[in-house]
């Protein structure tokens, strides 16, 4: 079961980078975010797929705080694009 | 006999989780517009991440363990949806023209 762990964290890896190009290549911020917010909880998972191959409970702790920290940044990110703190390319 | 049916529904949950995260990653890649992104990344990543933890918090199941798992579902089930609908409701508060067919062919 260990290797069927390992082979869908590579998976869920190889997915993540393939959302970094949005990352880096999106038109607009909000699809920055929006690929971070991606990436980030495919890493949780991922996480989750290590603490339990390493039979380690510790990390199942990580993985809570990377979800409310990802949840946290998403969220702040978006506030402050709406009060107008920051700009958007789109707004004139 | 348990421990079987507990690996085989483990293992179809994880691929079906695997499969959702593969379409909204193609969705975030392909689709041409911010809104049909959030459309498709929103709900792929909370069924894939959902089913994926489920099934490893049945693999796990009779330790202690599992709670913790399932308190990972229970997050990942309330921030994903309210992060996506946050970042649509931001866009289009700040006026960020959706993308059409007709004003792009006219244009």
């Amino acid at each position: 079961m260990t290797a069927f762990f390992w082979g869908l964290g590579t998976f869920l890896l190889l997915n993540a980078g393939l959302c970094v190009w949005r990352a880096f290549a999106g038109p607009t911020s909000l699809d920055r975010i929006l690929a971070t917010n991606v990436v980030g909880s495919k890493a949780l998972v991922v996480l989750v797929l290590l603490g339990l191959a390493f039979e380690r409970s510790l990390l199942l702790d990580v993985a809570l705080v990377y979800g409310l920290l990802n949840f946290g940044i998403t969220i702040a990110a978006t506030h402050f694009l709406e009060t107008g703190r920051l700009k958007g390319d789109w707004q004139r | 006999m348990i421990s079987t049916v507990m690996h085989v529904l483990t293992i179809m949950l994880a691929l079906v989780g695997a499969g959702f995260f593969l379409v909204g990653t193609l969705g975030l890649l392909r689709l041409p517009d911010f809104y049909t992104r959030v459309h498709a990344v929103a709900k792929c990543d909370t069924v894939g991440a959902g089913a994926i933890l489920l099934g490893l918090a049945i693999h796990v199941a009779p330790h202690p363990e599992a709670l913790k798992i399932l308190l990972l579902l229970l997050l990942v089930l309330l921030s994903s949806p309210t992060a996506g609908h946050a970042l649509a409701h931001a866009a289009h508060d700040t006026g960020l023209e959706p993308w059409m067919r007709s004003t792009k062919e006219e244009a």
